[in-house]
């Protein structure tokens, strides 16, 4: 008996959402195990991991706070995805943003607010777009593969955030690898009283909207769509699938860079080497996640919110590794992609060869 | 200056080992039509598992055998994914690493670090004759005595590797003429990331001979450009891990020179990444992919 996938010929409505259902019970599952071994109970766990952070105000505003960079990158990936441009560098375009954002704060004491916020959040976008600008020039001059040349890059923007704080940036009070304090007014404004909300978020929901009118609604976005589909028919069309994939590279790198500012401009307030825990490649999560829909990815990144803020309470309170979290993100992923896959197919079981 | 030199070879050597080994193993996967972006997980993972195995039952060898497992086990689920599914290669590459670092981590702290402690085992150490430049490990040798010459006949000589260029070049005139593409996909892969497996436990089994986070440090994406810049062939990846090597040997060695004192030394670190993407860039345009690469077959 072996088993045959074939396309299926209906749809129920039904059937996707309860593929994912089960995309995420088999997640409960594994990650059950594994949390059952570090000595934790697994349903208290889930409970601090999904329940408590929507319970208190503190906790669902602490997930919002962390969705923030995950919705910049999160957009980032869906964008370059959609042109079939397979950017996997969005960390290293996020690092390199944080880098520019710092040296912008770090200049900005005589502005005042009005230009110095929008200012790091540029800062920010021209030094991610310009750390995709290499791998996409390979691409769209060479044909070489942007995804080895995007991740290599990822390591490299550690090491010249490490290089700075080591040499120029050093703390000029303390003598730590941290930079100093960025400048008050280019400090992003709590948008939500008493909490650590910041404008950043507003800038990431209107920049994925604005992703979302264009790749929707735009002639460039229909290109972006037609290149990402099927280059070669794009091509014969007569569009500039090259120009296309390098312009959509350097705004997928710019809109990762932004949610590098909106990190030093809304939560650090300084550049340190842990500024980033992987927000990059959670990013792709996040796009995957919400099938590279715009809006869906918003939805996603709250979630992985929640997720990042519960994995941290349930290893204060069970004492379980803290990098549960991360488990959980990654298994999520990997089970709602075959989840989608197995939507548009049924299986046959065959005797014999065939 | 010829310490320098002999120094330098050795280090080359040295470093080379794991990524030839990942890369011959990145070899025969994307021959037959499949990226392996889990590589750099797979590497990650097989160093911890080796390394706990070994730490727990006091064998260098069951640590081994433990890391290759590890292998296989993340080997036949990519495989699952992108062969049986036909999953998104990317994707399913990038989330198979995402999920081997960070259960690899999560175990590490269960086991090792949660009560302050660390994996450490007494490594293999090198075979103890030949002087500086060619006392070298087992695996070194093993990797370029026995490993390339093998991958080399399996892709070209043997019928095993025959049928993985058909089913990489052309699955559909690769099933008419009564190969199974979904099993020899499978088998690549397999093979492949025993490869990847035994990459990451040198690190650890050998190199090192103690776990640390981020112990990998991008080596697997690292092999993954040394095949595309090795058009992938063993001889061309061959080439290139020995230049890599030298320049991160070399980013070693000027570490230490006074005149250099002044370059912050993440920058030479840097140096080794930049020298792969020029690599890949003076090597040329209209790389020759295998015709299948990423696609997944089906039968209609």
């Amino acid at each position: 008996m072996k088993p045959r996938f074939v396309l299926r010929a209906d749809d129920p409505w039904w059937r996707g959402p309860a593929l994912v259902a089960l995309a995420a019970l088999v997640t409960f599952v594994v990650t059950a195990a594994l949390i059952r071994w570090s000595g934790g109970n697994p349903i208290a766990a889930f409970r601090y991991m999904f329940i408590n952070p929507l319970q208190s105000r503190f906790g669902f505003t602490e997930s919002i706070l962390s969705a923030t960079p995950l919705v910049f990158t999160g957009a980032a990936v869906a964008i370059a995805f959609r042109a079939g441009y397979w950017n996997i560098g969005a960390e290293g375009q996020l690092l390199a943003g944080t880098i520019g954002a710092t040296w912008f704060g770090l200049h900005a004491d005589s502005l005042p607010s009005v230009v110095a916020v929008p200012g790091i959040l540029v800062a920010g976008a021209i030094c991610g777009a310009a750390w995709s600008l290499v791998p996409a020039l390979l691409r769209a001059r060479l044909g070489i593969d942007e995804v080895v040349t995007t991740l290599l890059l990822n390591p490299v923007a550690l090491l010249v955030i490490t290089g700075l704080l080591n040499g120029p940036w050093r703390n000029s009070e303390t003598g730590f690898p941290d930079s100093d304090v960025i400048a008050k007014s280019a400090m992003m404004p709590v948008v939500w009283p008493d909490t650590r909300v910041h404008l950043g978020l507003a800038f990431g929901v209107v920049v994925t909207l604005m992703c979302w009118w264009f790749v929707g609604r735009m002639t460039g976005g229909l290109k972006l769509r037609a290149v990402g589909l099927a280059p070669g028919a794009a091509r014969i069309a007569g569009l500039h699938v090259e120009r296309t994939l390098l312009s959509t590279a350097v705004v997928s790198g710019g809109i990762a860079g932004m949610g590098g500012a909106s990190e030093i401009a809304g939560v650090a307030h300084q550049l340190t080497i842990g500024i980033s825990s992987g927000f990059g490649y959670t990013g792709v999560i996040v796009a995957t996640l919400a099938a590279l829909s715009f809006v869906g990815s918003l939805v996603v990144a709250l979630m992985l919110g929640i997720i990042n803020v519960g994995s941290f309470s349930a290893s204060r309170a069970l004492s379980i590794p803290s990098t549960m979290g991360e488990v959980i993100q990654s298994v999520l992923l990997i089970t709602v992609v075959a989840a989608l896959v197995i939507q548009k197919y049924r299986i046959v079981w065959k005797r014999g060869d065939a | 200056m010829i310490d320098v030199i002999v120094d330098l070879v050795a280090a080359t050597l040295r470093i080379g080992t794991p990524l030839l080994l990942a890369a011959l193993g990145e070899i025969i996967t994307e021959r037959s039509g499949v990226l392996n972006l889990g590589i750099e997980g797979i590497m990650y993972s097989s160093a911890f598992s080796g390394i706990a195995a070994a730490s727990y039952t006091g064998s260098l060898w069951i640590g081994l055998l433990v890391a290759v497992g590890t292998g296989l086990v993340a080997g036949f689920i990519l495989a699952f994914l992108t062969v049986t599914l036909g999953v998104n290669q990317h994707v399913a590459g990038l989330g198979l690493t995402l999920f081997l670092i960070s259960t690899s981590n999560t175990v590490n702290r269960i086991l090792f670090t949660s009560e302050g402690g660390q994996a450490r085992v007494d490594p293999w150490s090198s075979i103890g004759f030949g002087g500086p430049i060619f006392d070298q490990y087992v695996f070194t040798y093993g990797t370029l005595f026995v490993g390339a010459p093998l991958v080399w006949w399996i892709v070209w000589r043997s019928g095993f590797g025959l049928r993985v260029r058909a089913v990489g070049e052309n699955p559909e005139a690769a099933d008419v003429a009564g190969i199974q593409v979904a099993r020899t996909r499978y088998q690549a892969i397999l093979l492949g990331t025993v490869f990847m497996s035994l990459a990451g436990a040198f690190i650890t089994l050998a190199y090192v001979g103690q776990f640390t986070i981020n112990i990998i440090n991008g080596r697997g994406w690292v092999a993954v450009a040394l095949v595309i810049f090795g058009r992938w062939n063993v001889g061309r990846c061959i080439v290139g891990a020995a230049i890599f090597s030298l320049v991160n040997a070399g980013q070693l060695q000027l570490r230490l020179v006074p005149a250099f004192a002044d370059i912050p030394f993440e920058l030479l670190l840097a140096l080794p990444f930049l020298a792969v993407i020029v690599g890949l860039a003076v090597s040329g345009r209209n790389v020759p992919y295998p015709g299948s690469y990423l696609k997944p077959y089906r039968r209609l």
